[in-house]
């Protein structure tokens, strides 16, 4: 017998008694307010996340030093050109020397301050690891009330990576020292900046 | 022996020789102090002296693990100890923030635990859901009836890409079935890249918790471990410039690396997605940067429907580090162009544990830690006093399930509290498994002999009355029978430690035949 | 209204005035309080070693020795626990469920049958740490433990609270096991004895004068640490406050 079968054959022989019915799962209230952009702001810098206003005529003004001071900028923005075209890049080892990846959030949550990308958004999913910082164009329509909501988008039954970053990379495994940049991004910003065309 | 006592220096710190260094690296962008991921709430740092690190149980083979044993030399640590427990229970304290700040908590953790064992009633339905749906997602589906199983499949897989080297994210499961062990002796490199999985694979320790593998280091330790295997300076022992060299001595292994391998927090039946939730982000950078990736799941992370993912993943950062979600939330469904996507199904006992009456149950655990935290036993001890994989109250209950004989003692290594119960996200009702393996372990003669002779001693004076009587008549033959104190030398395991109850003048049998017994009967 | 009065059998040997206190404060309520003199045990000590089959003896003269009552009361969560949920070497009788479900611990009775509203004679002015004893806390119900986002109430601050002079201290840890664990403390002394000594410091740091349990093992081992560590500290079993001891 395969394992498969062998397995299989030994759960059904030991199928626990009694009754097991699927629960329906309520719609819970949002724990955050009416005010989901203050909500997700808040959310995000209690999770070692940044945001940064739009400026009038700059959209990344809030991260332009960082922007300038950067070598390697690959944007996944229409908004932004960059220096590196992600949609060239051969293998997801060679965005290792990206010091600033900008890209597009499908969508925020309020309740946690996490945003969401797939392989869509990202055009190499490495990128928004390997970069040493992130920065996340987020429409404030797109900010959903609570991680409820976000599981009954369709996106997770399409994309082959779906990810939700909720501030930047983050260990304390030393002593429960907070240390931002464990092995992904030292830092995340979201940029509230509505979609082009929306 | 006198423990000193200081003036209380923060509000709600038991053990005062942790003490208090601020560190502003730890403020957000408004300037007030974070503690997300694991990290905590008010720092806690031992304090600037060094102590030899304790080790862990010692393995003999199948002989029943002593916790005690290795308990009592944790404790022999004062500095390691200390910090383990402020560490822990500050992220027991950091859960019942959250939990508290939740007004459907209770509902939440009762829906996840009924979801889970619908799964697990009907989990041959879910895993064929499951495989199909992954298979036409275009992942292979491997299926491993024990570790042994799941480390050859692994090997098989990176066999025919000629891969020599793995990274991987952290993974109990991989844990259970000796993967890196086994690895290592087949010539395939492998690398963790959690930083306190890092940190115990660079030791050649377990990791001694579920979610913060080395909790139990002093960042003395780290530094000590570094130095001697990544070359960093031995003198440096701020936790930044550890963490930095391992992200810069890790980074080349993470671009080079032939696969990746990460675990599985939930696997949902039906979409075939596997989800990761890590702080590091690097279960996504194992999943992301090698050509073949593989994850290994256990069978009992199904769960059925995406929707339900709106349930766990409000409960589990939350429980595990007071955190609303880990910063990583990552779902992976099928391969990226041009690359290769493993699932291997393990077992490894789980379908056996299924037909357990009193244990099933236990397949709930999501491995948030919570239990650890709370446990009083286990902030004492340190988790790998437990010599086993699974430390704390979950590892008593499932330890055995791998070896009765080793980890006989287990069971005992606990107070019965019952907190563990209580944090438990998917209400596994812990502390009663641990007493109702205590009654298996005794009917199966997995207890020590003398011990059970010993209750069947106190038993046998216990329900006779008047023998009960005669013995009592005087504290000193009370302290002989009554087997709360009396189990092997009474008077040196009691005393060693603790003063000894004073001698009533009599006791209540007798006070009450001299004063309210009329007839002084009997 | 018939009270079989149970004394623990640490009661009996090392606290006997915990076991009057019970007697007394039950007969200022005016209740015919009875004592089964061949009592002995409930079964505790060998059950929670795994040992059933060696409670069988002890759980069954339980039974014939309560069997008669309405109401049996025992001055100890842990051990109220153990017939309640945990006596079960046994065939469960009608006789021997009718027992199980009648035991109460003093505390609960008091506030849960009796519903207690003054206890006048009651005078303690003294800081006050309360211990909750596990199985009284989660066993039982006591009170609301702190890990659970329920309604806060507690039954043996409830009565505390009505006892002129009494001024409760917060701990940094208040639901934390104390470390006694029954032979817990006997098979793991380092870990029992260091979860004493932290529990004890944790009174001491709250600025308790005495502290306040409704369980004599949990003190008794709490006490012995407290002298160990050589700090001020008293301990007292609810039943003594409640019954106007002057401490």
């Amino acid at each position: 017998m395969s394992a498969r079968d062998a397995i299989l054959a030994e759960i059904r022989k030991n199928r626990p008694a009694g009754e097991h019915p699927l629960p329906a799962v309520p719609r819970f209230t949002p724990l955050v307010g009416d005010d989901l952009v203050a909500e997700f702001g808040e959310r995000l810098k209690r999770m070692g996340g940044r945001i940064a206003e739009p400026g009038a005529d700059d959209v990344f003004a809030g991260v332009r030093e960082r922007l300038d001071g950067a070598k390697v900028v690959a944007s996944a923005v229409p908004e932004l050109a960059g220096n590196r075209d992600l949609e060239a890049v051969a293998r997801p080892r060679d965005v290792d020397d990206v010091d600033v990846a900008v890209v597009r959030a499908v969508f925020g949550i309020a309740e946690t301050g996490s945003v969401l990308f797939t392989e869509g958004q990202l055009i190499v999913n490495a990128v928004a690891y390997l970069a040493q910082h992130l920065v996340v164009l987020l429409d404030p329509a797109d900010i959903l009330p609570n991680v409820q909501a976000a599981y009954l988008r369709p996106e997770f039954g399409q994309a082959a990576y779906a990810v939700l970053h909720t501030g930047p990379s983050a260990t304390a495994d030393i002593e429960g020292v907070l240390i931002h940049g464990a092995q992904g991004v030292r830092s995340l910003t979201v940029v509230l900046q509505p979609r082009a065309n929306a | 022996m006198s423990e000193e006592l200081h003036p209380r220096e923060r509000e709600g710190v038991v053990n005062p020789a942790v003490r208090a260094p601020d560190d502003a690296s730890e403020r957000g962008q408004d300037g007030r102090r974070l503690d997300h991921a694991e990290g905590t709430s008010k720092p806690i740092q031992a304090p600037a002296q060094r102590e030899p690190q304790p080790r862990g149980a010692k393995i003999r083979g199948d002989r029943p693990i002593d916790q005690g044993e290795a308990a009592e030399r944790f404790l022999a640590a004062p500095l390691h100890a200390a910090a383990h427990d402020e560490r822990l229970w500050d992220l027991r304290r950091k859960r019942d923030t959250a939990a508290h700040g939740i007004p459907e908590w209770e509902e939440l953790r009762e829906l996840a635990s009924q979801i889970k064992q619908h799964t697990l009633a009907n989990l041959d339905t879910y895993l064929e859901q499951f495989e199909a749906a992954a298979k036409a997602n275009g992942v292979h589906v491997h299926w491993a009836k024990d570790g042994a199983d799941h480390n050859r499949i692994v090997l098989g897989i990176l066999r025919d890409h000629g891969a020599r080297t793995l990274v991987k994210s952290k993974s109990m499961l991989t844990e259970e079935c000796g993967f890196r062990h086994f690895m290592e002796g087949e010539g395939v490199e492998i690398i963790e890249t959690d930083l306190g999985e890092r940190i115990q694979q660079l030791d050649n320790e377990e990791p001694s918790h579920v979610v913060v593998p080395a909790a139990h280091k002093t960042r003395f330790d780290v530094a000590e471990v570094f130095a001697r295997t990544l070359g960093t300076d031995p003198d440096n022992d701020d936790a930044h410039y550890l963490a930095e060299s391992q992200r810069e001595t890790t980074r080349p292994y993470i671009l080079n690396a032939d696969a990746g391998l990460t675990g599985c927090n939930f696997a949902v039946a039906e979409t075939g997605t596997v989800v990761t939730c890590t702080n590091e982000g690097n279960a996504d950078l194992s999943g992301n940067v090698p050509k073949l990736q593989i994850h290994s799941i256990g069978i009992e992370k199904l769960i059925p429907r995406v929707e339900h993912l709106g349930v766990f993943l409000r409960i589990l950062a939350r429980s595990a580090l007071g955190s609303p979600i880990t910063q990583y939330t990552s779902h992976f469904r099928g391969p990226r162009a041009g690359t290769e996507m493993h699932y291997v199904l393990v077992d490894n006992g789980r379908a056996a544990r299924l037909g357990m009456e009193e244990f099933w149950t236990s397949l709930k655990c999501i491995r948030c830690g919570a239990c650890m935290n709370t446990c009083p036993v286990y902030r004492r001890s340190g988790g790998l006093s437990y010599g086993a994989t699974y430390a704390g109250p979950i590892g008593l209950i499932i330890d055995p399930t791998f070896n009765k004989r080793k980890y006989s003692t287990l069971p005992f290594s606990s107070t019965m509290n019952g907190s563990c119960t209580n944090v438990c996200p998917v209400k596994i009702n812990i502390h009663e498994q641990i007493f109702a393996w205590r009654k298996v372990l005794a009917e199966e003669h997995q207890i020590p002999m003398l011990k059970q002779g010993m209750m069947k001693a106190a038993g046998a004076v216990l329900s006779r009355p008047a023998a009960y009587r005669a013995a009592i008549g005087a504290a000193d033959s009370a302290l002989k029978v009554l087997p709360r104190f009396a189990v092997y030398n009474p008077l040196n395991t009691w005393g060693k430690k603790r003063e000894m109850p004073d001698a009533p003048r009599q006791s209540f049998h007798a006070w009450y035949r001299e004063n309210r017994m009329k007839d002084g009967a009997k | 209204m018939r009270i079989g009065l149970f004394v623990p059998c640490y009661v009996d040997a090392f606290e006997p005035e915990v076991g009057i206190a019970t007697l007394e404060l039950l007969e200022r309520f005016g209740l015919e309080v009875e004592y089964p003199y061949d009592q002995t045990c409930c079964g505790q000590p060998m059950t929670n070693t795994g040992c059933h089959q060696e409670a069988a003896a002890t759980e069954a003269l339980f039974v014939r020795n309560f069997s008669g009552f309405d109401y049996v009361v025992a001055p100890s969560g842990s051990c109220v626990h153990q017939v309640r949920e945990h006596l079960t070497a046994i065939p469960q009788t009608d006789e021997v469920r009718k027992v199980r479900a009648s035991t109460y611990e003093l505390v609960e009775f008091l506030h849960d049958v009796l519903k207690v509203e003054a206890l006048p004679w009651a005078r303690f002015p003294h800081k006050v740490a309360y211990h909750a004893n596990c199985n009284a806390l989660r066993g039982i119900g006591h009170a609301r433990p702190s890990e659970l986002n329920l309604p806060y109430f507690s039954k043996p601050l409830n009565l505390l609270q009505k006892v002129e002079g009494v001024e409760l201290v917060n701990l940094a840890r208040p639901d934390e096991c104390c470390g006694f664990g029954g032979t817990f403390s006997v098979f793991e002394p380092a870990v029992s004895a260091k979860m004493g000594y932290d529990k004890v410091a944790d009174q001491k740091r709250a600025g308790a004068e005495y502290v306040v349990s409704a369980d004599s093992s949990c003190l008794m081992h709490q006490k012995g640490c407290a002298e160990r560590l050589g700090l001020p500290l008293k301990y007292i079993h609810i039943a003594q406050v409640l019954n106007g001891a002057a401490a």
